[in-house]
């Protein structure tokens, strides 16, 4: 456990709760971006430099972009008026701490058997490729396949119906 | 504590709160968003036992976290654009007032 992790995990902790209860959409989707930023420097601390730049580059770039549009297009940016009563509220997050308390007692009592490798594994972006293409095409294809019908699904599904597109 | 641990603590806490606020919020886009959360707090935990595994040659968890990134950039975009033809239709994003299949 280094200084490093504790402050990254802060950052994103922070990030995400802030995400998950703020009240104005769009200071929620800026600080879920903090949150994903944490998450990729975690993912650069564990060696894995090619996932940490994929994170930043899907989830920063695209996703937190696209939900922006989503916000503005939808017209939500303002705070709800009508927010669920507070018992709900309650509730909802009751279930998240129960859930958090139960994996929080799994993973102490399991501490003694998860393995503990000291070494960082040396990766380059060369390997993944090679692995890519070799042992892990056929998921590649299909990864493909899946990005292209939902590329043309949510294409299809966000055009507007009532225009001249029929 | 061992470091291993502590990312497997760090990733539970960040799926509660995914789910806190896929549980709590009742704006559709902030449900998504939590649900993303959720999925991203699986793929730390994959990283990390990858990087404290005992094989880490194989790459089985960078492949893992790869392909999952992409099922969940799928996921956000579809589910975007299904939320904006729900509020095409019935002019409003929240869940609550989503109550009927039929138009």
């Amino acid at each position: 456990m280094t200084i490093s992790f504790f402050i990254i995990a802060a950052i994103t902790i922070v990030g995400t709760a802030a995400a998950m209860s703020l009240k104005n959409l769009v200071h929620c989707v800026l600080s879920l971006t903090l949150g994903l930023v944490g998450l990729a420097l975690l993912f650069l601390l564990l060696g894995a430099q090619f996932v940490g730049f994929t994170q930043i580059l899907v989830y920063v770039g695209a996703v937190a972009i696209l939900a922006v549009f989503a916000i503005m297009m939808t017209r939500s940016a303002e705070p709800m008026t009508n927010l669920p009563p507070a018992s709900f509220r309650l509730s909802g997050v009751l279930i998240a701490a129960t859930v958090f308390a139960v994996l929080a007692w799994a993973i102490s009592s399991a501490t003694r058997s998860l393995p503990s490798q000291s070494s960082q594994p040396e990766v380059s972006v060369n390997q993944i490729g090679v692995a890519l293409m070799h042992q892990f095409v056929l998921p590649l294809e299909v990864i493909g396949v899946l990005l292209t019908a939902a590329l043309v699904g949510a294409a299809i599904l966000a055009m507007d119906e009532t225009g001249a597109s029929r | 504590m061992s470091p291993l641990s502590g990312y497997l603590l760090l990733s539970a806490l960040l799926f509660s709160i995914g789910l806190a606020g896929a549980l709590t919020r009742r704006n559709a886009i902030l449900v998504l968003i939590g649900i993303e959360l959720m999925l991203n707090a699986a793929n730390l935990n994959f990283i990390a036992f990858w990087r404290y595994g005992p094989n880490p040659a194989a790459l089985t968890g960078v492949m893992f976290t790869i392909f999952s990134i992409s099922v969940a950039a799928a996921e956000a975009a579809v589910g975007l654009s299904i939320i904006l033809a729900v509020y095409r239709h019935s002019k409003s994003i929240n869940l609550d007032a989503m109550n009927s299949m039929k138009g």
